[in-house]
């Protein structure tokens, strides 16, 4: 038996077929994947991530210490609440995570970190946090839900009073806000407009229910992945690891070179890289035949050399397969995959396939 | 509980087979390895003529989650694949034992299909695995 999330007796009780995940218990789906991923395109539909680790880290120089633990620039955040994208690198500029940083106020910032590096990531963060002072706090004893769609942000407004309704609605893209005991974020990893939430594992299940009264569709892991995988988001351990860098990952724009007097960890490394030139590059790829593409599918560019699928589906939006692929840093429009044997045709595409509920490449 | 229809064959690696009247088989994947895939979106079928021996490797049906193979319950040569699949995979989830069908064999020696488990027998399998 995995750990399990204060949702858990839920998922069971609403047929999810359960699996483990990094050591969790986790629902894949609640009978149909397509269906849910659908709900989510169109209306909204909530998601457990518990497993998530949230992260406080305090201290009067915490802002200098996230400035040198992260490969983006935690300048960018002036406004209280305001959330930002980032990799943790190793010295060799391995990505150790991708994470979300959110600035409380000047000696509080909260992290949420992925449930499958938890452990070395605290490990790292509190080894590197000591000699700034900043204290690193793993918040345990809540529960995390992401209600996602069109509608979403509508749904969870309804439970809230007039105050906390008023703060939600009027939260920007990547901004959080305490609303009581509550932590809510419109962020999330689906390509919709929607928040994730923060709140005492003791209100989660009720909650849960409150909103699938609101016609809240509950979705698992599985819609959680072609979703991403369409908004053309990175998933840790498939897109990239410790064995690739942010450049090569797809994640350049999440890498702060400037200012040059900034040094992060993983700095030289990236430089080193960028002044060599970068060998391989994360794509979106296409499957212009019939079958689906999988993570370690060889891909062939013609004239350039061999990559491979880090993570494939079929698109439930689109119709279609679709996947990222870590390519030569040459490849251009097109390459072939080699599938259980056939070499099947695919288009080289600049994710995101889907956002916001409308295709973002021709098909 | 999973349906498991009482005039046919099962294999281990949940298959079904059903004899038809002009001596060949047809082979699909049973209720119950429908409901564990998941949404079907693609299936590969195996090709015309193809000679399979038990336990090959011999069609795909993947779905959104992940690939898998179809494993020929029996010895054989193929003689039709399922074409309606191409356009509509979700076929196998809707009908498995009717419009999701996968292949078409003619055995090589009918009384294979002895080998197989009855319904019972499958349905007591389920229950080990479960």
């Amino acid at each position: 038996m995995g750990q399990r999330t204060p949702y858990y007796d839920t998922h069971v009780e609403a047929g999810a077929r359960m699996v483990d995940f990094g050591g969790w218990d986790m629902p894949v789906h609640y009978g149909s994947q397509v269906e849910e991923h659908h709900a989510v395109r169109n209306d909204a539909g909530m998601f457990d991530v518990s497993h998530m680790t949230v992260v406080d880290l305090e201290g009067e120089r915490v802002r200098a210490f996230l400035s040198y633990l992260l490969a983006n620039d935690v300048a960018k955040l002036k406004v209280q609440g305001k959330a930002l994208y980032s990799c943790m690198l190793t010295e060799q500029g391995g990505v150790i995570d991708d994470l979300i940083t959110y600035f409380m106020n000047e000696s509080y910032f909260r992290m949420v970190v992925n449930a499958s590096t938890r452990d070395k990531d605290l490990a790292w963060i509190s080894r590197q946090a000591t000699a700034f002072g900043v204290s690193v706090t793993q918040r345990a004893e809540t529960a995390m839900l992401a209600v996602q769609g069109p509608n979403a942000r509508t749904k969870v407004a309804g439970l809230l009073d007039e105050r906390g309704r008023d703060t939600v609605l009027a939260l920007k893209p990547f901004s959080a806000a305490l609303v009581g005991s509550w932590f809510v974020a419109r962020t999330g990893y689906t390509g919709e407009d929607g928040f994730e939430i923060v709140m005492p594992a003791g209100q989660a299940v009720e909650v849960w229910a409150r909103l699938a009264e609101a016609g809240v569709r509950p979705c698992g892991l599985g819609a959680r992945d072609t979703l991403r995988l369409e908004a053309g988001m990175n998933l840790y351990g498939t897109d990239m690891d410790e064995t690739t860098t942010p450049l090569e990952s797809g994640l350049a724009w999440t890498v702060a070179m400037q200012p040059v007097e900034r040094d992060f960890i993983g700095r030289a490394a990236l430089q080193a890289q960028l002044d060599t030139g970068v060998p391989r590059k994360l794509v979106g790829l296409v499957l212009e035949d019939r079958g689906v593409l999988r993570g370690h599918q060889r891909v062939l560019v013609e004239g350039v050399g061999e990559g491979e699928v880090t993570g494939g589906t079929f698109s439930p939006t689109l119709g279609a397969s679709i996947a990222f692929a870590r390519v030569p840093a040459d490849t251009g429009a097109a390459c072939q995959v080699d599938i259980r044997g056939k070499l099947l045709n695919a288009r080289v595409v600049q994710p995101p396939f889907v956002r916001n509920g409308k295709a973002c490449i021709e098909i | 509980m999973s349906d498991v229809p009482g005039d046919l064959k099962y294999s281990k690696d949940h298959e079904w087979v059903r004899l038809e009247e002009d001596g060949s088989v047809t082979v699909g994947v049973t209720d119950h390895a429908q409901a564990a895939l998941g949404d079907m979106v693609f299936v590969e079928l195996p090709e015309i003529g193809a000679t399979l021996a038990e336990g090959d490797a011999c069609a795909v049906v993947e779905s959104v989650k992940a690939a898998s193979d179809v494993y020929s319950p029996l010895n054989g040569e193929v003689t039709e694949g399922n074409q309606a699949l191409a356009d509509a995979p979700e076929l196998v989830n809707q009908d498995p034992y009717g419009d999701g069908w996968i292949y078409r064999m003619k055995l090589d020696n009918e009384d294979d299909l002895g080998e197989l488990m009855s319904a019972e027998e499958y349905l007591a399998l389920l229950e080990d695995e479960a």
